[in-house]
């Protein structure tokens, strides 16, 4: 494959050769932008239906300190920050919670049979709907209500998976320990837990964007304005759609950079995994 | 391997393992229940190898998970070196290897073979010492730093089974642990495992669906015949000490047919 890959490159010194070495999603990415802003210029496509990403790119830069004037929506960097906090700290929550109960579940069989149920019911609801109840029963001055809404929708993939993991053990690997003596609990610690890792990882990563859209949507229903949710909505309504796009520039920067560290997480936290397998 | 001549050492010690009158049904007193072992009764001496050996169904692996408590037995008793086989478990007097090697990923090889020795309060030190020890006589000494994914189905065995004597019981429980490899893996592994437990003078105690396997490992070969599981007959095998000569030799090739037929009676229900 390498030396295929070199034979071609001393054969042909060209462009091409110095392309394969370019990562493919920035070629996508570039492409795809591209695309883009020449589509808008060539079709004239009105800008308060899809702006150009160059007139976006500007939105986020002029506003993201400070709102350039015309509105009184908070500059980007804050309402990024405060939408991020809500985010990490409901993301916390959820996975405290959904790890807790996934133990609890394992521990005592009893118990999961109870619970497991009316997680399930829970998930199937609508989440999202809860957020104007919530704002009622938490209160809209705080951050609480949307950190709430935000736990909830990460709780339950988190649960489940990591149940999953700690319940999917090799049956022999089970009696091999109730061979050497070792008590549930023993079991627990030494098999389980670690047996449930990669589970969990996996759910983090299904979490880590989940918890920026969550976080949002919820700050569309309500809460201090001072967000990315109502800088979106209200830009939107005064049909500023770039500033709009800006705030939404923002909001995707987030979830692609817990997206990232969960993805880090995941390759450094099990040095057992194989290469290939640890994506 | 010629423990069935000893018979005076042996008097003198307890047998490693004494089964008596055991029987097992599962699911017992509904639509599903299950009569897996009836009335079996089997005494196997110190340093003995016994294989167990029958068609699917007959019970053999339910036997040793009996021996092993891992199943309580509905009836009968056992004893492991003297002691009812809860407590042998709890004082660990026995190690035990399965068809699957069952490493734990997220620990190194040293770090499984130690995990018995972990879990007995072995020192860190001492845990080294006997993983490296354990290595070498399962000739893999360079591999204490690897990952299980890292190794060959073979070499996870053989550490699966460095790990079942990585503290020394006098006993050894096996489910055909050389089942998934392929018939020269198979082979050598069966020239360590009986040179490491003639080292040891450890019991052994091995199901197998083979009858070449259970004719060159055993001292004896228990025959069990199926729907219930009960004991059709016993072989013995006294062929002395193994080497691969030992499979081309024409005392073994009887002794393989003896086996064989003793099965093809169990099959036709004789």
């Amino acid at each position: 494959m390498s030396a295929g890959q070199a034979l071609k490159q001393t054969a042909r010194p060209s462009i091409l050769g110095r392309l394969n070495q370019i990562p493919p999603a920035l070629i996508v990415g570039v492409v795809f932008f591209g695309a883009w802003e020449l589509a808008v210029r060539i079709f004239k496509i009105k800008e308060f239906l899809l702006p150009k990403p160059s007139s976006i790119w500007k939105e986020v830069v002029s506003q993201w300190s400070g709102a350039d004037g015309t509105l009184s929506t908070a500059p980007l960097k804050a309402a990024g920050w405060n939408t991020g906090y809500i985010a990490v700290t409901g993301l916390i929550l959820g996975l405290v919670f959904g790890v807790a109960l996934a133990l609890t579940v394992t521990r005592f069989q009893r118990v999961g049979g109870a619970l497991t149920p009316f997680a399930v019911a829970v998930n199937a609801t609508p989440i999202i709907a809860l957020a104007p109840i919530f704002n009622n029963w938490f209160g809209i001055t705080g951050n609480f209500s949307n950190q709430a809404i935000v736990m909830v929708v990460v709780f339950f993939p988190v649960f489940i998976n990591t149940a999953k993991g700690l319940t999917d053990v090799h049956p022999d690997q089970l009696e091999l320990m109730r061979s050497y003596g070792a008590s549930d609990f023993t079991i627990l610690r030494r098999v389980r837990v670690p047996n449930a890792i990669p589970f969990f990882l996996t759910s983090l990563r299904l979490a880590a964007p989940l918890c920026v859209i969550a976080a949002i949507v919820a700050e569309y229903f309500g809460g201090p304005q001072d967000r990315l949710g109502p800088v979106i909505t209200q830009n939107a309504s005064f049909t500023r759609y770039d500033s709009a796009w800006a705030a939404i520039v923002v909001a995707s920067a987030i979830g692609l950079s817990l997206f990232g560290l969960a993805l880090l997480v995941e390759r450094y936290a099990m040095p057992w995994k194989r290469p290939a397998e640890a994506v | 391997m010629t423990t069935l001549t000893n018979n005076a050492e042996q008097s003198s010690e307890q047998p490693a393992v004494v089964v008596q009158g055991i029987s097992k049904t599962f699911n017992p007193g509904t639509p599903e229940a299950v009569q897996a072992l009836v009335d079996v009764d089997l005494s196997i001496a110190p340093g003995e190898f016994v294989s167990l050996i029958g068609p699917s169904g007959c019970g053999k692996s339910t036997l040793l998970r009996l021996i092993a408590d891992l199943l309580p037995p509905t009836d009968g008793s056992i004893k492991v070196f003297g002691k009812p086989a809860a407590q042998a478990r709890i004082d660990q007097d026995y190690g035990m290897a399965f068809q699957s090697a069952g490493l734990f990923d997220w620990r190194k090889v040293a770090a499984n073979i130690e995990l018995p020795l972990e879990l007995m309060g072995y020192s860190k030190a001492e845990r080294s010492a006997r993983s490296a020890e354990m290595l070498e006589l399962v000739k893999l000494p360079d591999f204490g730093d690897h990952y299980p994914w890292q190794l060959s189905g073979g070499m996870q065995q053989r550490v699966a089974i460095a790990r079942s004597l990585s503290f020394k019981p006098q006993l050894l429980l096996m489910d055909e642990p050389f089942g998934a490899l392929d018939e020269m893996t198979r082979e050598h592994m069966q020239n360590e495992l009986l040179a490491i437990t003639a080292e040891l003078g450890t019991s052994v105690v091995f199901v197998t669906h083979s009858i070449s396997e259970s004719a060159f490992l055993s001292d004896r070969v228990v025959v069990l015949s199926p729907r219930p599981g009960q004991v059709h007959s016993i072989v013995d095998v006294p062929l002395g000490e193994r080497s691969d000569d030992t499979r081309e030799e024409p005392e073994f090739f009887e002794k393989a047919t003896e086996i064989r037929e003793a099965l093809r009676a169990v099959e036709a229900g004789l």
